[in-house]
């Protein structure tokens, strides 16, 4: 182009046909930027909707109420009030009097038998803890809210609909005339799910809780902290702040960022090839779980604390070094304090990846159908994930919700982990 | 460090009629040479630093002012590739033998640096930081007499008596500057390196800090690096003009300013590079 007089070109109509088609390119960008912005919200919410609409019934649990008499013929013949013979008391049979009181037109052996069934079979063991509780109890008459079973509350949460024929549904004609006779004399409450919360696995969903998988994550992650932390931050404060740089440390670097990029089903069998096989470490073992689960994150703590100790400026190691401090002085009385946020995000992120991941632990065993709550670190135990990737593998219809209400609880934590990390962050970012 | 260097330099004094005469060096440079890598970026400087003056080093940029200082405190240990030969003796006792530990080296030579960098605490605990670590206090009360004086001598002190639990951070740049000098002097150094000390401050903080150099200049011997010709005329009483990592010449402040014997030295204070 040859040149113009000076400015007339900026005033040309050429250049103005240039200046609409950079605002329109622009435009057109900000318009791609929104639309990807809105997919992903989209997803997120369809995802999270799902998830909260299938699972925020879980947290309620049908109960019914139900007259006991806690009859000392039953109960305890003797009237010794041993705490054994209390503990084997056939509460069972109370339960299914105080039902028969109330329904004497149902005879029937296969009827009485449907009827019963409308409560938990947890419901006996229910009325053996209060009697444990206070033996005073026998002899009395008393109302007592029992759970009922998962496919009468799955009835009374309206998933299972009356108007199908009765072959084709779980809870029978005669089930929900006897709820129904129930509700009528305000025997029928949903109440809050505690056991959702206290209780460990469980066959029937009425029972199963979260319980004993918050206990197990809680022990495995323990473990994963007290082993990746200190290995990872002396890790990094080694190379970060005294190897010398040479084709070693370089080869170390690398070997680390690969190692974070591992699918962590490999540490998974190298926890069972090594922890368990060779050292011959207990099987779904919270401590051998936190064991491959420190290995997984261990390069997620080591990356993210050489950066929080690379970005501390160099001027404040000189400063240490100028007053006479040693090399290890100025690290842990200056450049370590100031990194401490960076290192303490990348840990809670490191254990928020932990907190979620599945496939490692399924390889050493975690995946066991587990009752009690486990009690340390070489108790078999399970995890959230693997909890909740178990109950989305059983057919009740119950277990659908809880498997929701589980993932929920999961992301609970996970986000509570880091939002934690974010504030961290967001209190201790300085400016030099 | 060879035991032939040393050698040299008994002999080298033994032969100079004038040593016993002249003023007692606090520190001898002798032959000092400077590698970073295979780049040398000293070519052999010999410098006596005399006690209680203040001496300053000028020079183009690059020239290894900041590399010659970082010498006489070890402070070039920390960079991995950089390599340092000759001798360099305080007190007549080479500080890169064995018998002088880096650590304790640097409290006896204590450095303030080109950007003031307080550590990120109360300005108490920024003077305290050192005398605690080499165990020159251990009570309150002795802490509170260290952090007094060491500000009273950096002129800091009716500033500050009021906030020093306050973090130095949040002072202006000449106080901060102000308080590394007094975190400085907090672990009764002998020697004061200073890097071109005045650079990132205004006017007014810079005669401040002129002002300071020159009643410290008392206690301690001083070593300042400037890019400021009017500045190492008025503080030093001797100039060392580098020049590509020579030293080309080092005299006192007055004969360089107004008799420079090189046309290089000449050249550079007149204005005409640099
Ligand atoms: N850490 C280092 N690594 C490599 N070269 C360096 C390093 N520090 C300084 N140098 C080089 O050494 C020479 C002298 O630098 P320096 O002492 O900082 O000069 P001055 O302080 O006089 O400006 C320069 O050429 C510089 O590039
Ligand atoms: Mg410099």
């Amino acid at each position: 182009m040859a040149i113009a007089r000076p400015g007339s070109y900026y005033l040309s109509e050429g250049y103005a046909a240039r200046l609409r088609a950079r605002y329109a390119a622009e435009q057109r960008f900000k318009a791609y930027g929104i639309a990807a912005v809105a997919a992903a919200a989209v997803m997120l919410v369809v995802l999270l909707g799902t998830i909260v609409g299938q699972g925020y019934t879980a947290f309620w649990q049908t109960q019914i109420r139900l007259e006991i008499h806690f009859d000392p013929a039953e109960i305890d013949p003797q009237g010794t009030r041993d705490r054994s013979v209390l503990a084997t008391a056939n509460t069972m049979k109370l339960v299914r009097d105080s039902l028969a009181a109330q329904f004497p037109d149902i005879t029937e052996r296969a009827e009485r038998r449907a009827l019963y069934d409308i409560m938990s079979s947890g419901a006996p063991f229910q009325l053996t803890r209060m009697l444990l509780d206070d033996p005073s109890l026998i002899g009395t008459t008393r109302s007592v809210w029992l759970t009922a079973s998962d496919d009468v509350d799955q009835f009374i949460k309206g998933y299972i609909s009356r108007d199908v024929p009765e072959s084709a549904r779980r809870v029978s004609d005669l089930q929900i005339r006897a709820v129904d006779a129930l509700a009528s004399r305000n025997a029928v409450e949903k109440q809050f799910n505690t056991v959702l919360f206290t209780g460990g696995d469980s066959r029937e969903p009425e029972l199963a809780g979260i319980g004993g998988a918050i206990v197990g994550s809680f022990l495995t992650l323990l473990v994963t902290l007290a082993l990746s932390v200190p290995i990872g931050v002396a890790a990094a404060i080694y190379l970060e702040e005294f190897a010398p740089k040479n084709r070693w440390t370089d080869l170390i670097e690398v070997n680390i960022n690969n190692l974070a990029a591992v699918p962590s089903i490999v540490f998974g069998l190298l926890g069972l090839a090594v922890f368990l096989s060779v050292f011959g470490m207990p099987r779904s073992a919270p401590v051998v779980g936190g064991l491959v689960l420190a290995l997984m994150t261990l390069p997620t703590i080591i990356i993210a604390s050489r950066a929080a100790l690379k970005a501390v400026p160099p001027s404040i190691r000189e400063a240490a070094l100028g007053v006479g401090a040693s090399r290890l002085q100025a690290v842990l009385h200056h450049v370590l304090p100031l990194a401490m946020p960076g290192i303490l995000t990348g840990t809670i992120i490191g254990m928020a990846q932990a907190l979620g991941e599945t496939a490692p632990l399924l390889m050493i065993g975690m995946v066991a159908f587990i009752v009690d709550i486990p009690g340390g670190f070489t108790d078999s135990a399970t995890v959230l994930p693997v909890q909740i990737f178990m109950w989305a593998d059983s057919p009740e219809r119950a277990f659908l919700e809880r498997t929701s209400a589980a993932i929920m609880i999961l992301l609970g934590f996970l986000i509570a982990m880091n939002a934690v990390a974010v504030l961290l962050r967001k209190k201790f970012e300085r400016r030099w | 460090m060879s035991i032939q260097t040393r050698t040299h330099v008994k002999a080298a004094e033994a032969t100079n009629p004038q040593a016993a005469a002249a003023p007692a060096a606090k520190m001898v440079a002798r032959d000092v040479k400077v590698f970073y890598g295979a780049k040398q970026a000293l070519k052999g400087i010999n410098i006596d630093i005399l006690e209680n003056k203040v001496l300053a080093l000028i020079g183009p940029s690059g020239c290894g002012k900041s590399t010659f200082l970082r010498c006489l405190n070890r402070m070039n240990d920390t960079i991995d590739n950089c390599r340092v030969e000759g001798l360099i003796s305080l007190d007549g006792e080479d500080v890169y033998g064995r018998r002088i530990d880096a650590v304790q080296l640097r409290a006896r030579v204590g450095m303030v640096f080109q950007k003031p960098n307080p550590f990120p605490k109360s300005i108490y605990d920024n003077i305290v930081y050192g005398p605690r670590i080499h165990g020159l206090a251990s009570h309150r009360d002795e802490m509170d007499e260290i952090v007094e004086t060491s500000l009273k001598r950096a002129g800091l002190w009716n500033e500050v008596k009021d906030r020093l639990r306050e973090p130095g951070t949040g002072l202006s740049g000449g106080q901060q500057q102000r308080l590394c000098i007094a975190r400085a002097i907090a672990v009764s150094p002998e020697v004061i390196l200073m890097d071109e000390p005045c650079s990132a401050l205004d006017p007014i903080a810079t005669a401040h800090i002129e002002e300071l150099i020159d009643e410290l200049r008392e206690n301690y011997t001083i070593v300042i690096v400037t890019h400021n010709m009017q500045q190492a005329a008025r503080v030093s009483q001797k100039t060392a003009f580098f020049h590509l990592g020579d030293m080309v010449e080092c005299d006192d402040t007055e004969e360089i300013f107004t008799n420079p014997r090189d046309e290089r030295t000449q050249g550079y204070i007149t204005g005409r590079y640099g």
